[in-house]
């Protein structure tokens, strides 16, 4: 299982590498996203450091439905779907595999957007070390959760508008967990601050990741 | 020859079945008609909230319906559904028609909420705990519902529903508690609160426990009648390829005849 996650993933980080999507169109969309939330609250400083942490999570949100967009596309031109299928790859291997990789893309859009909330919403950051926690248990469950509802929509013709609807509800969790973090993390506040909230990123991410492991084979034979 | 369309009668009711849905239908209709009669006539208006107590006859339970029995029924039938050993497509078909009737008394949930809230709490909408756990459990059963319309085979669009509500069915408890502790306004549960002992009395508990029978009739009632409705469904939808099918043969055997002529 885990050689089929290494094979997987590097295939995928492989082809990022060399289209740079992510990098030269996922990215550049986050920074366009927070530039229009500054147009949307105002030139005000004070209230764009208040909303920093929903609008960095928010904007998340939103490339991770491109990414995961991204990481479907790739398998769905020249039959690479059946190709998988028909490889003997370990499903839970794929799907690790396939998370890994959008989980991978995932960390770097954050960091970027975590740049841009400090450097243009004047965001002070008090615990660094509590943001990078938030971010790195959060990616594991978008990019799972991104995963499965990837496959689920994989052979449906209306994927694009669809899997935004499905998935972004299903990720609102991340999304409170995520920006409570961060204004613990902001207001300078301990761990415990911010405790319950990492268990309930915790909770999401074994519950998804363990829901892709068992169900992922079964999606891919009815995608 | 023209084929006629019913080149297959659809799937017939038992009587029984057709007699138990008429019994249950009338049974619902009674019980709500006495419930708004109890509700608005009978009981008297509560010391704090006045005439607005009166709407606690239909609030929780057409709350309970929506985000309890709908949406247990529709995980426990899709998880059935999945499981390999009972999968039939009785249970697709009672996952399908509970969300599809569960959305609606959700969305009656919201209505009757709000009209309770503007007066109670100055606003129509707050972003208390459980007015964001449902309005996120619509949003879930809308998505599901939206993915079930997409055309598919039966077979397929049945796997696809079953694990769309399994993974929406594991969020819902992890969005309770991340809103439970985002926010609190809503008051607490008044009959089923820990020690089970009801704090309101007399005509007003049992016209409240009858509320929440007729409710619960009425959405058996229209699950039933929605279930029935998706048998209809698939049959045309199989039955319309056997009648185009029928027709490209009968043109075949016409073109044939003519040759011979």
């Amino acid at each position: 299982m885990w050689r089929d996650t290494v094979l997987v993933a590097g295939k995928d980080l492989r082809i990022e590498a060399r289209s740079k999507v992510a990098l030269s169109q996922v990215a550049p969309f986050g920074i366009v996203a927070l530039v229009l939330f500054a147009f949307a609250l105002g030139p005000d400083r004070g209230l764009m450091a208040k909303g920093a942490p929903g609008l960095f999570w928010v904007a998340v949100l939103f490339c991770t439905v491109l990414a995961v967009q991204r990481s479907v596309s790739v398998e769905s031109a020249d039959g690479a779907r059946d190709g998988l299928r028909l490889s003997g790859l370990d499903p839970a291997g794929l799907f690790l595999g396939k998370s890994a990789a959008v989980a991978a893309q995932l960390v770097v859009l954050e960091a970027v957007l975590a740049g841009g909330v400090i450097l243009l919403y004047g965001a002070k950051v008090e615990v660094p070390w509590l943001i990078v926690v938030s971010c790195l248990l959060g990616t594991v469950g978008l990019a799972a959760t991104g995963t499965l509802y990837g496959a689920l929509s994989a052979g449906i013709r209306v994927r694009e508008t669809l899997l935004p609807f499905l998935l972004l509800p299903i990720a609102a969790p991340v999304l409170l967990a995520g920006t409570r973090i961060w204004q613990a993390a902001m207001a300078g506040g301990t761990a415990s601050d911010g405790s319950p909230w990492l268990r309930l990123l915790v909770v999401f991410d074994a519950v998804y990741v363990a829901l892709g492991i068992v169900v992922y084979g079964p999606i891919q034979e009815s995608a | 020859m023209i084929p006629s369309r019913n080149v297959h009668a659809p799937p017939a009711q038992s009587p029984r079945a057709r007699w138990a849905v008429g019994i249950i239908g009338i049974t619902a209709v009674a019980a709500t008609a006495l419930t708004v009669w109890l509700g608005l006539w009978v009981t008297p208006p509560d010391q704090s909230q006045g005439d607005l107590v009166r709407l606690v006859y239909i609030h929780p339970g057409v709350a309970w319906v929506a985000l309890y029995l709908a949406f247990a029924l529709a995980a426990v039938s899709s998880l059935l559904f999945l499981w390999t050993r009972t999968r039939s497509m009785f249970w697709d078909r009672l996952a399908a028609a509970s969300v599809e009737v569960g959305v609606v008394f959700n969305v009656c949930t919201l209505i009757s909420g709000s009209i309770w809230g503007k007066p109670t709490w100055g606003v129509w909408w707050a972003w208390d705990a459980r007015l964001t756990s449902t309005a996120v459990l619509l949003v879930l059963f809308l998505g599901y519902l939206a993915l079930r319309r997409v055309p598919a085979e039966p077979d397929v669009r049945a796997k696809r529903s079953a694990f769309v509500a399994l993974f929406a069915a594991v969020d819902i408890p992890i969005v309770h508690f991340s809103v439970l502790w985002w926010r609190t306004l809503h008051q607490g549960a008044t009959v089923l609160n820990p020690n089970l002992s009801p704090t309101i009395h007399g005509s007003m508990a049992w016209t409240l426990l009858l509320g929440f029978v007729a409710v619960t009739l009425v959405f058996v009632w229209m699950l039933l009648v929605r279930y029935r409705i998706g048998v209809l469904e698939d049959y045309l939808g199989t039955g319309e390829l056997d009648v185009a099918l029928r027709e490209r043969q009968a043109e075949g055997a016409v073109t044939d005849e003519e040759e011979a002529a």
